[in-house]
C-alpha cells in the first residue's frame, strides 16, 4: 500500500496537466488531495505497523542485465520519514494557497518533488533508491527559479549543482561498490551484508558519506542551504529544510553507513588528534552546530536566520548518526523528523505570514512594524514554534536532541559539550529573532513608510495558513508529549541486521 | 560466393539503393516544377519507405548469416546496429518534411540514403578495405549534405572545413590501415590480430617473472594513424574542430543525421578496430601508471574530450555550437567503452551511442523550429519558449535531462550502465576508475549549461514577440515520438539491452 504515496503523487502531478490554464484553485485542489492522500496512506501505515520491522512492499526485477529490481519496503525509519514527507506536503500547499502566478506548473513541479522524496525513503535498491534521488534535483531549481525571491537563478542553480555534485559522487561509490561485490545485484541488503576489501570501505565511504552529507547541510558543504532557502518560494523552503536536507541524512545513514561499515574504523593513526572517519564527521557536524547557529545569531534577513539554523540543526542529525550506538541514531532519525516539522513551520511564518505582507524581511525594518500586533497570529505560532526549535520540553527537538546528546555525550564527550553549547546559542538567535520581528517598539518613522494600515489590507491570516500551522503544530506536539509512538519504529528498525554490524562498531 | 546469396546478404542495403534511384527517379520526372511542399512530402514517403522496407527486411527476415567472411559480416549484432542506424535515418528523413532550404529535393534524399548505405556497411564489415570504402562512402555523402543549403556562406563554410579535416583523416586512416596491412599482409580485422600479434608485440619475460610487452614501432605507428581517423569520425578531442562550425552551418536535418547515424556506425566500427584489430597491443590507461598502447591513446582523448567539451560548451551562446561541444564530451565518455573488453561494454556502448542519436535528433529537431527560416539561432531566441509552444518545450526538457544524465531517462541509464561496464572491465576497478569519476564530475559541469538552455525555455519572460510559435504538426507528432522513445529507454531499458546481450553472445563477443 505504502507505494502508493509514489503513485498517487504523480498521478497528482499528471492531473495537473488535465486542469484548464488559469484554474489556480483547482490545481490547489488537486495538489491539496494528492498530498492529503499520500499522508493518509503514511499515516495508516505508522498506525499500522506496531514495531518497526522491515516490510516488503513490491520486489519484482526490472533491468534483468544488471540484476536490478524495483524494490520498495519501508521499515520503522522509512516510515517516520514517509510520515514527515506527507505533513510537509499538505502544510507546503497550504501555505502556497495564494500561488497565482503558472499554478500547474507550480503544483506539477512540487508533487514531481514530493513523490521523489516518497521514492528515496522506500527505496531498498540502490539504482531505484539513486533513480529517485537524481529525480528530486530538477523540481527544486525550476521551484526556486521561477517562483523564489531574491537572488533565485543564482540559488537555484548553486543548489542544483551541488546536489548533482554530491550524488556524483554517491555514484562513484555505489558503481565502486557494485563492480567489486562482483554480483549481479543492487539490493541494499545483499550489499550490505558483502563484505568489501576493508582499503576500499576507506575510501569508498567517505566518498558516499560526503556526497549525501552535501545535501544535509554538513559544514563546510553547507553553503547551498541558506541561498537555496532563502531564494525558495515558500513551500519550497519548508520541503527543503523539511524533507530534502532529510534524503542526505537520510542517505548517509542507509546507503554509505550499511554498505561501508567499516569505512567508520579507526584508521590506525592519528592526524589533529582525529583518528577516523568517524570522528572526522563528528568534528564537522559540531563545527556545524555552532558555526550555524553564530551565524545565525547575526543575520539581518529573517529568513537567513532561520536558513542557518537549519544548518545547525541537521549538525545535529549528522552527530547523532556517526555516535554509532542506539540511542543518538535513534535521536539523529527523530531529530530529522523533528526538524522536518519545525523548519516548515519556522519557513511557513516568515516566508508566508509575514514576507508576504510586511514585503520586507530585515529583522531592522520588521522590529518597527509592531508585527505582534497587527499579526498576533503569526507572533503566536512564532512563538510557538522558536519554543520547539530550542528543544523545550513537550515539543519533538527536546526528545530528538536529549537522544542525541547522550549519545554523542558517550561517544565524543568534548564535541558533545560544543553541542550543547550551539543549542544554547540556538535559543539566543531564535529569542533574538522573535523579539525583533513581532515585539519590536513601532518607531514613527517606519510608521510612515509602511503604514499598519498597508499591512492590515494585505489581509488577516487566512484560513489555510492557520489549518498548516495546526497541522505542524500538533504534529510536533504529539511526539514531543508521546515520544515512543515513533521511537519504537525507530528502535526496532535500528535493531534489524541491516544495522547490526554498525552498531557493532559503537560499542568497541 | 555466388551473387544471388551476396544479394540475400545485401538485401536492406540493395533495398536503400533501389530507393535512391526511386526518390531521384520521381522528384526529376514526375513532380518537376511541382509545388516545394509536395515535393518534400514525396520525397520524404519514399525515402522512408525505403528505409522502413529496410528494416522490416532486418529484424523480420530469418537469419541468412555469415559470420566467417569478414567482407560482409552479417550476423545478429550487425543486423541490430544496421536497424538502428536506419532508424535514426529515417527520423532524420522525416525531419526534413518542414525544412525550405533546398530545391534539389531528389538528389538530397538519395544523398542521405547514399550516406546510411554507407554507415550500413561500415557497420557490417570486418575488413580492412571495406571498412576504409565504406567510411569514404559515408563520409563523401555526409560533406555534400552539409553543403546542400547553398545560399549560406555558413553552411558552405562548415562544408568546407568538414570536407578539409575529413580528407586529411581519411588520408590518416588510409595510411593506417595500410601499416597494418603491410605488417600482417590481409586484410581482414582477426588475421590482422593473429598475425600482427605474433610478429609485432614481443613478450619478454624477465628472470624475475614479470611480464613485459614491447610493440614494434610500426603497430604503434599503425595505431595512432587509425585513432587520429576514426576520432575525427567521432569528434573527440584534438580532432574535434570541424564539429561546432558543421552542426551550427549544416542544414538541421543533416547536422542531426551527422549527430546520430554516423556517430552510431563509426562507434561501433572503432570498437571493433581497435578491440580486435589491435588486440594485444592495450597497454594501460591506468592513472600514473600509463603504459604505451592503444588504449593508453584512448584514455588521453577521453579525458580531453569530457573537459574540453564540456567546459567550452559553457562559454556557446548558439544552442547548436553548444550540442556540438556537448556532443564532444559524449564521444570522450564512449570512448570509456571503446577502451573495455567484453560484451558489457560493448551492450553499453551501442545503447548509449543509439539513444545518444534519439536525443540528439530531438534536440536538433526543437533548434530547427525555434530557428524558423533565420539560420542563426540564439540562445535569447528560446526565451519564454514554454509559453509559446508547451508541447516542444517539454520535449526539449525530456532531451536536456537525457543528456545531462537525469533518471528516469535514457541518458541516466547509459551512463550508469557504460560506467559501470568501464570499471567492470579493467582489474579491481584501478584502470578506468580515474576515467569514471572525471566523466561523473564532469556530468555536473554538463549540468550547468543544460540549465541555462532549459532556464531560457522555462523561466525566462518571453519577449514580446508573436504570442504563440507556430510548430509544424509533423515535427512536432516527431518530437512527442523522440521524447516517449527517451522516456521508455529509460525506464525499461531492457527492451533494448536484452536483443543486444542476445546478439552479442550469438556473435561472439
Amino acid at each position: 500500500m505504502l507505494a502508493w504515496t509514489i503513485y498517487l503523487t504523480f498521478l497528482g502531478v499528471a492531473a495537473q496537466a488535465l486542469v484548464p490554464r488559469d484554474q489556480a484553485r483547482a490545481a490547489r485542489v488537486v495538489a491539496l488531495l494528492s498530498a492529503l492522500a499520500g499522508l493518509g496512506i503514511a499515516l495508516a501505515a505508522v498506525l499500522r505497523a506496531p514495531d518497526g520491522q522491515f516490510q516488503t512492499v513490491i520486489n519484482v526485477p526490472w533491468i534483468d542485465a544488471l540484476g536490478i529490481h524495483y524494490f520498495l519496503g519501508a521499515d520503522g525509519i522509512s516510515l517516520v520519514l514517509v510520515l514527515l514527507t506527507g505533513i510537509a506536503a499538505v502544510a507546503g500547499i497550504l501555505f502556497s494557497w495564494n500561488v497565482e502566478h503558472r499554478p500547474r506548473e507550480f503544483f506539477a513541479l512540487y508533487l514531481a518533488l514530493v513523490a521523489g522524496v516518497y521514492g528515496v525513503f522506500l527505496s531498498f535498491d540502490l539504482f531505484l533508491f539513486f533513480v529517485f534521488y537524481e529525480l528530486a534535483i530538477i523540481p527544486k531549481y525550476f521551484l526556486i527559479a521561477i517562483w523564489g525571491s531574491t537572488r533565485r537563478e543564482y540559488g537555484a542553480m548553486k543548489l542544483a549543482l551541488y546536489s548533482f555534485l554530491g550524488s556524483g559522487m554517491v555514484l562513484v561509490g555505489l558503481l565502486a561498490a557494485l563492480v567489486l561485490s562482483g554480483e549481479k545485484t543492487t539490493n541494499l541488503f545483499l550489499l550490505a551484508k558483502h563484505p568489501f576489501p576493508q582499503s576500499f570501505q576507506m575510501w569508498a565511504f567517505p566518498l558516499t558519506f560526503l556526497g549525501f552529507a552535501i545535501l544535509a547541510g554538513l559544514w563546510p558543504f553547507h553553503t547551498w542551504a541558506p541561498t537555496g532557502h532563502v531564494a525558495a518560494p515558500t513551500a519550497a523552503s519548508m520541503l527543503l529544510a523539511g524533507v530534502v536536507m532529510k534524503l542526505g541524512a537520510y542517505g548517509c545513514l542507509r546507503v554509505a553507513m550499511t554498505v561501508f561499515p567499516h569505512g567508520l574504523d579507526p584508521w590506525g593513526f592519528a592526524v589533529l588528534g582525529l583518528g577516523s572517519w568517524r570522528e572526522v564527521f563528528a568534528l564537522l557536524a559540531v563545527i556545524g552546530i555552532v558555526y550555524g547557529a553564530m551565524v545565525a545569531l547575526v543575520q539581518s534577513d529573517f529568513k537567513f536566520v532561520i536558513g542557518y539554523s537549519s544548518v545547525s540543526h541537521m549538525g545535529l542529525v549528522l552527530l547523532g548518526l556517526v555516535t554509532l550506538q542506539a540511542t543518538g541514531m535513534s535521536g539523529a532519525v527523530l531529530q530529522m523528523y523533528s526538524h522536518g516539522i519545525i523548519a516548515g513551520l519556522l519557513f511557513a511564518v516568515v516566508g508566508r505570514m509575514v514576507y508576504e505582507r510586511a514585503h520586507t524581511r530585515d529583522l531592522s525594518q520588521l522590529e518597527g512594524m509592531g508585527l505582534g500586533r497587527v499579526l498576533p497570529f503569526a507572533a503566536i505560532t512564532f512563538a510557538i514554534a522558536s519554543v520547539a526549535s530550542m528543544g523545550l520540553p513537550g515539543f519533538s527537538g527536546f526528545v530528538a536532541e536529549l537522544h542525541v546528546l547522550l549519545g554523542a555525550g558517550q561517544a565524543f564527550p568534548g564535541l558533545a559539550i560544543a553541542a550543547g553549547v550551539g543549542i544554547v546559542i540556538g535559543v539566543a538567535f531564535i529569542l533574538r529573532a522573535l523579539q525583533k520581528a513581532f515585539f519590536g517598539e513601532p518607531g514613527p518613522a517606519a510608521e510612515t513608510a509602511h503604514p499598519a494600515g498597508g499591512l492590515a489590507a494585505c489581509g488577516p491570516i487566512s484560513r489555510p495558513e492557520r489549518l498548516g500551522a495546526v497541522l505542524l503544530i500538533t504534529a510536533s506536539l504529539v511526539v514531543g508529549l508521546y515520544p515512543r509512538c515513533l521511537l519504537d519504529l525507530i528502535a526496532s528498525a535500528l535493531a534489524t541486521p541491516l544495522f547490526a554490524e554498525l552498531l557493532k562498531g559503537g560499542l568497541r | 560466393m555466388n551473387y544471388w546469396r551476396l544479394l540475400d546478404l545485401a538485401a536492406p542495403e540493395a533495398i536503400l539503393v533501389v530507393a535512391v534511384l526511386a526518390v531521384l527517379l520521381t522528384d526529376l520526372t514526375a513532380l518537376r516544377g511541382m509545388d516545394l511542399r509536395l515535393r518534400l512530402r514525396i520525397g520524404a514517403l519514399v525515402a522512408g519507405a525505403g528505409c522502413l522496407a529496410a528494416l522490416g527486411w532486418l529484424l523480420l527476415m530469418p537469419g541468412a548469416s555469415n559470420p566467417l567472411d569478414a567482407m560482409l559480416v552479417v550476423d545478429p549484432l550487425t543486423r541490430l546496429v544496421k536497424a538502428g542506424i536506419l532508424v535514426l535515418a529515417l527520423f532524420a528523413v522525416l525531419l526534413t518534411l518542414d525544412s525550405d532550404f533546398t530545391n534539389h529535393v531528389g538528389e538530397y534524399y538519395a544523398v542521405l540514403l547514399l550516406a546510411t548505405v554507407g554507415m550500413m556497411l561500415l557497420a557490417s564489415s570486418s575488413d580492412l578495405l571495406m571498412i576504409f570504402l565504406s567510411l569514404e562512402l559515408a563520409s563523401l555523402s555526409l560533406y555534400v549534405l552539409t553543403a546542400f543549403n547553398k545560399s549560406s556562406v555558413a553552411a558552405t563554410e562548415a562544408a568546407l572545413k568538414y570536407f578539409l579535416f575529413g580528407g586529411v583523416a581519411a588520408a590518416f586512416t588510409l595510411f593506417g590501415l595500410s601499416l597494418l596491412y603491410g605488417i600482417a599482409g590481409s586484410t581482414s580485422l582477426a588475421d590482422v590480430a593473429r598475425v600482427a600479434g605474433e610478429r609485432a608485440i614481443l613478450v619478454v619475460t624477465s628472470d624475475s617473472g614479470v611480464t613485459t610487452r614491447s610493440i614494434d614501432p610500426l603497430l604503434i605507428a599503425a595505431i595512432v594513424m587509425t585513432v587520429v581517423g576514426f576520432g575525427f569520425k567521432v569528434a573527440v578531442v584534438p580532432f574535434h574542430l570541424w564539429a561546432p562550425d558543421t552542426y551550427q552551418g549544416a542544414p538541421i536535418p543533416a547536422a542531426a543525421f551527422i549527430a546520430s547515424g554516423s556517430k552510431l556506425a563509426s562507434f561501433f566500427v572503432f570498437a571493433k578496430v581497435m578491440l580486435i584489430g589491435f588486440a594485444g597491443a592495450e597497454g594501460s590507461g591506468a592513472w600514473l601508471a600509463m603504459r604505451p598502447g592503444w588504449v593508453a591513446v584512448m584514455a588521453i582523448l577521453a579525458a580531453a574530450s569530457m573537459l574540453w567539451g564540456n567546459l567550452a560548451a559553457m562559454a556557446q551562446r548558439r544552442v547548436r555550437r553548444l550540442l556540438a561541444y556537448s556532443a564532444i564530451a559524449h564521444s570522450g565518455y564512449m570512448l570509456l567503452a571503446v577502451m573495455t573488453h567484453g560484451p558489457e561494454a560493448m551492450a553499453s556502448l551501442l545503447y548509449y551511442a543509439f539513444t545518444y542519436g534519439l536525443t540528439a535528433l530531438g534536440a536538433f529537431a526543437v533548434v530547427s523550429v525555434v530557428q524558423g527560416p533565420s539560420s542563426d539561432e540564439c540562445l535569447a531566441d528560446f526565451a519564454g519558449l514554454s509559453r509559446r509552444a508547451p508541447v516542444i518545450s517539454l520535449c526539449m526538457l525530456v532531451f536536456l535531462l537525457s543528456l545531462a544524465g537525469i533518471p528516469p531517462l535514457a541518458g541516466f541509464f547509459g551512463k550508469f550502465y557504460l560506467f559501470s561496464a568501464a570499471l567492470r572491465g579493467g582489474a579491481l576497478l584501478s584502470q578506468n576508475l580515474w576515467l569514471v569519476i572525471l566523466a561523473i564530475g564532469m556530468s555536473t559541469v554538463s549540468l550547468y549549461y543544460y540549465l541555462q538552455v532549459l532556464k531560457q525555455i522555462f523561466i525566462v519572460e518571453p519577449t514580446p514577440s508573436p504570442s504563440s510559435q507556430p510548430v509544424p504538426v509533423a515535427t512536432q507528432t516527431l518530437l512527442v515520438v523522440l521524447a516517449a522513445a527517451v522516456v521508455v529507454l529509460g525506464g525499461a531499458p531492457g527492451l533494448l539491452l536484452h536483443p543486444l546481450l542476445n546478439a552479442l553472445t550469438q556473435a561472439g563477443w
